[in-house]
């Protein structure tokens, strides 16, 4: 809490033309704030010295600086122990509502303008008063090594780079041996230039480098049984690999499951009991292992399993007879020696690589395939040519070659070889011969038309399926459940929903990489591994320091529980997008700050408002609403509260005004760090103050949600649903509650938005409630 | 010994080695050579195949940027010379003027004093600027520039009387500023490939030939056409568009390797003229549809979807006018059925490959492949598309894990 504000406001830019300024500096002074100045310059370093002075001399610890956005970059304001709260004059006023002399209604129009800026010094300088200065969360111990989940070539090369980095990790594999997939081929493709030629496995060197290591504890034939507690001190239960455990993390009950036969919602009791027959035999997830490991972050690097053909699936192919096998069953044949027939056991002279079921249907890959796929025919074809240099024939058959970026190179280097034949075409049939071999027709061939070609044995370049897509792998002991959620969106791979940030995952600590993060080759894998080790070792030093991880780093507050007062509806558990949320013995909700990304997800769903953080509140906001002055019986001067996603929203705002869009001055925008932080409280406050409606600025929401905490405008909308309703019991129209998805580039849209909203709320009249 | 890491190059890849390195602890330089950081992604309307769009991540990592105490940076600024090994290298920079003060972030007063204009570079040219500017509308930092040739015209120093005392400053100099550091990173990214070098496709020779890097422009809401593909000769929306994919990759006279994102690249762009017009035609010319992996694939099948998105088999020969004012032909070979296609389009968009900056331009000390790609050293460490040619989330990887190759150096020196 601020005790003594400053407020300084700048006057340059047409800010002192534009408004009355001695008339703003009015409104602060009757806030009881003793220094006000302004300053046409304020942003100068001039402007930071008179800041700096008033610091010194004066005592203040709350700066409010009016004038250019927030989103400016301020180093030259930050004071230590000072806090600087920014409201925009410029971006927010003066630039998206110009008046000038000759406009209609001028006087009128000034008027709005200037209540508008009023308004706007109110809210800050409430803000900056009511704002509490963080305090990082300290944890105690942070365990700094890493417990990495695949012995394959990612978690091998992500055990390596992080004792290159200086920590250790447990690194943890089902089979008997380490290396994965990786360890079962003949040759591999080069993970780095040139590209002319395959190579030997690389995996065997790193599994001598890692046995070698003195940071690395190898466990093999094991599995993760459970992954509990948080970031920093993570508690692992190991298990033999396909043994059961009493540690298996438990499953929560699926929204079905909490249903009865007619649809109706079990009793909690029912629930319970429901929910203790699902996991006979496991351990409650709270309950902790007295014998598990501590590791401090995680690395998910379980890979992939071949796709293989249902029975039946791809009858043109013939799928089910012996010589038509997947390029994984190819390769360990090539293994093991020189390449046979399945069905005979001869040495077989020719192949069809089919890139592409063909066939009636399009010209799609096989499910899951890749570059890797496009890259392991032509791999495989090289091995028939050095086992049969002389009349060996390879054909590959695909629709798309997809060597793409510099795996071109690779492709490019085969295609001198006279033995193999690189074709697109359609596969129409593969059959039977009649001598031990098959038949396979290609319709629309590079190489005259439709072709019939006599082989040995065709390869299927069926692709990697993530390990996730049926299984938690993770297994963490977390109320919401053991496995990462919404993997269906991306078929089952752990990635993320964002391009920019490939690493967020919605569990806080655990970072996927390589064929379990997205189909890709080794050389991207082990890029891959090296970008997970980063962020998993990052997290501990935020950890550490006690800021957020991704995307809040900046951020040293967590939330704070006023749990007297908990009715344990468990909204704020089940909606953090991040599962930072379990319930304690008693059923109330137990935090884990490490876990959290301070997005205020939970403070939005708490319906006892008892969930708050020190630099925002449902007080502080409650505060800002207060603040807005509501003429009681103007018709002309309706309010409009409007929330905007401070990453989007706020900035679309910013260009809008910039660009010279304008838009009712009679809305007042609050920042918000994601509308999932939006308390309905907030809605009621405005209602009840007299406020006419609120409008609600959010990312985009669906499959492909652009919300950087996953569901929070989505969540946001439902919210506002159920309030409207509830409005609309007490006499206040729902339509005076609205969100409207808005993209940070969709700035042209922002005056459409806001004044059409604008516009039913005239509709409307007056809420009802105004001067009440 | 030094405990500092420099990003060479303020791109996205750049942008996302710093702060990743800067959050493990580390003090980090970025240099820039532009005025803006983003590079290349700051001018893109989209990403594929999300579509959305990429100032989205820009602006949290701008955020990052703003609120690190570990993080320095320096836009116009160019690297001269590397020397030195892993642990201590010496860097030296030059950093050019901008001729402007932090505060100065309204251009419009000086902007409005002087009447030259230049092509706005940005924009490729596609629409002109003053020679005080913002660099673009998300710029970061978001500083005004002044042209260096106004500082030497009296446009300068009409400017400077119009503007705000103190914001511009005609007497700045460029500055030498030599570091200290113990790795570098190397994200200089990608330049698209001059589409004037091949001759057969006529780009420079008929105004309705564009390139796809142009597209995006003028399909994003803040660029030269604020959001419309239109034809550059007479700014009428496109009623047929054809692509030309493998404009100068996958060609041994041009690009040699596949510059891996102009396949979704154009399905993103039909996505666009789709979303613009009802009833648009296009006809894309691919060797191959690079769509690999379940979300380009998934993206592939919705765009083929669209029974006005023609995909045809056959690489684009040569270019000639057409029968219509303003339209272009495009010849290709059909690989299947054999003879030649003919299709007269209203715009033909070039689907230029990434030629990494380093085929052009290279930093003494640093060592670069045939290609221009950077050589990766103890302590000097390639990521994104100065590395190899990749799509956006490729890069993110792969400058996530330079910076921890850049931390090891670190570490392993000290020991």
């Amino acid at each position: 809490m601020s005790k003594k504000v400053g407020v300084y406001i700048y006057t340059g830019d047409g800010i002192a033309e534009a408004l009355d300024i001695d008339k703003l500096v009015e409104v602060a002074t009757g806030l009881g704030i003793e220094i006000v100045r302004t300053h046409p310059d304020l942003y100068s370093p001039e402007g930071a010295a008179m800041v700096k002075q008033d610091i010194d001399n004066e005592g203040i610890d709350g700066v409010v600086l009016a004038g250019i956005s927030p989103r400016y970059e301020f180093k030259i304001f930050n004071f230590p122990g000072v806090m600087v709260e920014k409201t925009s004059l410029r971006e927010m006023v003066t630039w998206s509502h110009p008046v000038s002399a000759d406009d209609e209604n001028a006087e009128a129009k000034k008027e709005h303008v200037q209540e508008l800026a009023e308004d706007y010094i109110r809210m800050a300088v409430i803000k900056a008063q009511k704002s509490n200065p963080v305090e990082p969360f300290k944890t105690e111990e942070i365990n700094q090594r890493l417990l990495i989940i695949g012995g394959g070539v990612t978690g091998l090369t992500a055990a390596l780079e992080a004792a290159e980095a200086g920590h250790e990790s447990i690194l943890v594999e089902r089979q008997p041996e380490l290396g994965g997939w990786g360890a079962k081929i003949r040759k591999q493709v080069p993970v780095g230039p040139d590209y002319s030629e395959l190579i030997d496995p690389i995996v065997k060197g790193l599994i001598d480098r890692v046995n070698a290591s003195d940071k690395i504890t190898v466990k093999t034939n094991t599995e993760v049984a459970r992954v509990s507690n948080a970031p920093g001190n993570f508690r692992i239960s190991f298990k033999n690999a396909g043994a059961k455990s009493e540690w298996d993390a438990p499953f929560p009950l699926t929204e079905e499951e909490k249903l009865d036969e007619s649809g109706n919602e079990l009793s909690a009791e029912d629930q319970k009991k429901k929910y203790d027959e699902k996991n006979e035999g496991r351990r409650g997830y709270m309950e902790e292992d007295p014998n598990a490991e501590i590791c401090g972050a995680v690395i998910l690097a379980s890979g992939w399993k071949p796709y293989v053909p249902e029975e039946g699936e791809f009858p043109h192919l013939a799928w089910g007879n012996p010589n038509v096998i997947t390029n994984c069953q190819f390769e360990e044949i090539a293994k093991n020696g020189k390449i046979v027939r399945p069905s005979d056991g001869k040495e077989i002279k020719s192949v069809a690589f089919i890139q592409s079921p063909g066939g009636s249907k399009d010209d799609a890959d096989f499910p899951y395939a890749s570059v890797v796929t496009s890259l392991v025919a032509l791999k495989q074809a090289k091995y028939l040519r050095q086992d049969q240099p002389e009349d060996g024939k390879a054909y590959v058959l695909y629709e798309h070659m997809r060597t793409s970026g510099q795996y071109e190179y690779f492709y490019q280097g085969l295609q001198n070889d006279p033995g193999i034949f690189l074709t697109k075409g359609d596969v129409t049939e593969v059959k039977d011969n009649g001598s031990g071999g098959l038949t396979v027709n290609v319709d629309n061939t590079l190489i005259g038309g439709d072709i019939s070609l006599d082989v040995d044995l065709a390869v299927l370049a069926t692709g990697m399926v993530p390990t996730t897509k049926d299984d938690a792998v993770v297994n963490m002991a977390y109320r919401q459940g053991p496995a990462f959620r919404d993997l269906d969106l991306f078929g089952g791979y752990c990635d993320s929903n964002f391009i920019c940030f490939p690493y967020e995952t919605r569990r806080t600590g655990i970072y996927a990489a390589g064929a379990v993060h997205r189909a890709m080759t080794m050389e991207e894998a082990m890029e891959d591994a090296a970008g997970a080790t980063l962020k998993a070792l990052q997290c501990l030093k935020a950890i550490d320091e006690g800021h957020s991880v991704h995307p809040r780093t900046w951020d040293f507050d967590y939330p704070d529980f006023y749990f007297q007062r908990c009715t344990q509806c468990k909204r704020c558990t089940e909606e953090c997008p991040f599962g930072a949320l379990d319930d304690d013995e008693k059923g109330t909700p137990k935090l884990n700050p490490s876990r959290c990304r301070r997005c205020g997800t939970c403070m939005g769903a708490c319906p006892e408002r008892i969930i708050n953080f020190k630099d925002y509140s449902i007080d502080i906001v409650g505060s800002m609403i207060k603040a807005i002055e509501v003429p009681d019986d103007d018709e002309d001067k309706l309010r409009l509260l409007i929330f905007a996603c401070e990453n989007d929203a706020y900035p679309a705002l910013d260009m809008a005004a910039r660009k010279g869009l304008s838009w009712s001055p009679l809305g007042r925008i609050i920042p918000v760090r994601c509308l999932g932080s939006v308390n309905v409280a907030w809605i009621k406050d405005a209602m009840s103050s007299g406020i006419d409606g609120a409008l609600l600025l959010g990312c985009k929401f669906g499959d492909d949600y652009q919300c950087h905490f996953v569901k929070g405008s989505e969540l946001s909308e439902r919210r506002m649903q159920n309030v409207a309703e509830s409005l609309a019991s007490l006499g206040i129209e729902a339509e005076r509650v609205k969100l409207a998805q808005v993209a940070i580039d969709e700035y042209d849209q922002i005056p459409k938005i806001i004044n059409g909203f604008m516009d039913e709320i005239v509709e409307l009249g007056p809420n009802p409630f105004k001067g009440f | 010994m030094s405990e500092s890491i420099l990003v060479v190059g303020g791109g996205f890849s750049g942008l996302t080695a710093a702060v990743e390195a800067a959050e493990m602890g580390y003090n980090v330089f970025i240099i820039e050579k532009e005025s803006y950081m983003g590079g290349r992604v700051a001018q893109l309307n989209k990403y594929f195949p999300k579509l959305c769009p990429p100032s989205c991540g820009l602006e949290i990592n701008y955020k990052r940027i703003k609120t690190s105490p570990k993080i320095t940076f320096y836009n116009l600024a160019e690297v001269e010379s590397v020397s030195g090994g892993p642990g201590d290298f010496n860097v030296k920079v030059k950093v050019n003027p901008r001729y402007t003060t932090p505060q100065c972030n309204n251009c419009a007063p000086g902007a409005e004093a002087v009447t030259t204009e230049t092509p706005n570079e940005f924009n490729f040219g596609m629409n002109m600027r003053k020679p005080l500017y913002m660099p673009n509308m998300m710029a970061f930092p978001n500083q005004c520039v002044l042209d260096p040739a106004a500082v030497s015209s009296g446009d300068g120093q009409r400017i400077k009387d119009t503007m705000p005392e103190g914001h511009v400053d005609l007497d700045q100099k460029a500055e030498i500023i030599d570091l200290n550091v113990g790795a570098i990173i190397m994200a200089t990214g990608w330049n698209p490939y001059d589409a004037t070098k091949m001759d057969n496709l006529c780009f420079g020779k008929y105004e309705n030939i564009v390139t796809n890097m142009m597209v995006e422009r003028m399909a994003s809401p803040s660029g030269p056409t604020e959001g419309k593909i239109v034809r550059p000769s007479d700014k009428e929306e496109p009623k047929t568009v054809g692509f030309v994919q493998c404009a100068g990759s996958r060609d041994e006279n041009h690009l040699k390797y596949c510059s891996y994102i102009c396949c979704m690249a154009t399905l993103k762009q039909a996505c666009y003229l789709r979303e613009q017009s009802e009833d648009v035609e296009i006809y894309i010319f691919y060797i191959d549809i690079r769509s690999p992996g379940l979300k380009y694939e998934r993206f592939y099948k919705n765009v083929k979807e669209d029974k006005k998105v023609h995909f045809i088999k056959g690489k684009v020969a040569e270019v000639k006018e057409g029968s219509s004012p303003g339209s272009v032909v495009l010849i290709a070979e059909d690989t299947i059925g054999g003879g030649k296609i003919e299709q007269e389009v209203d715009l033909a968009v070039l689907a230029t490959g990434m030629q990494p900056t380093g085929a052009t331009t290279q930093i003494p000390g640093i060592e670069y492949n045939s290609d221009g790609f950077v050589v990766s050293k103890e302590g000097i460490i390639p990521c994104g598309c100065a590395k190899r040619p990749i799509d956006v989330v490729s890069s993110a990887q792969s400058a996530t894990a330079a910076a921890l190759k850049a931390v090891q150096t670190l570490v392993r020196r000290a020991g």
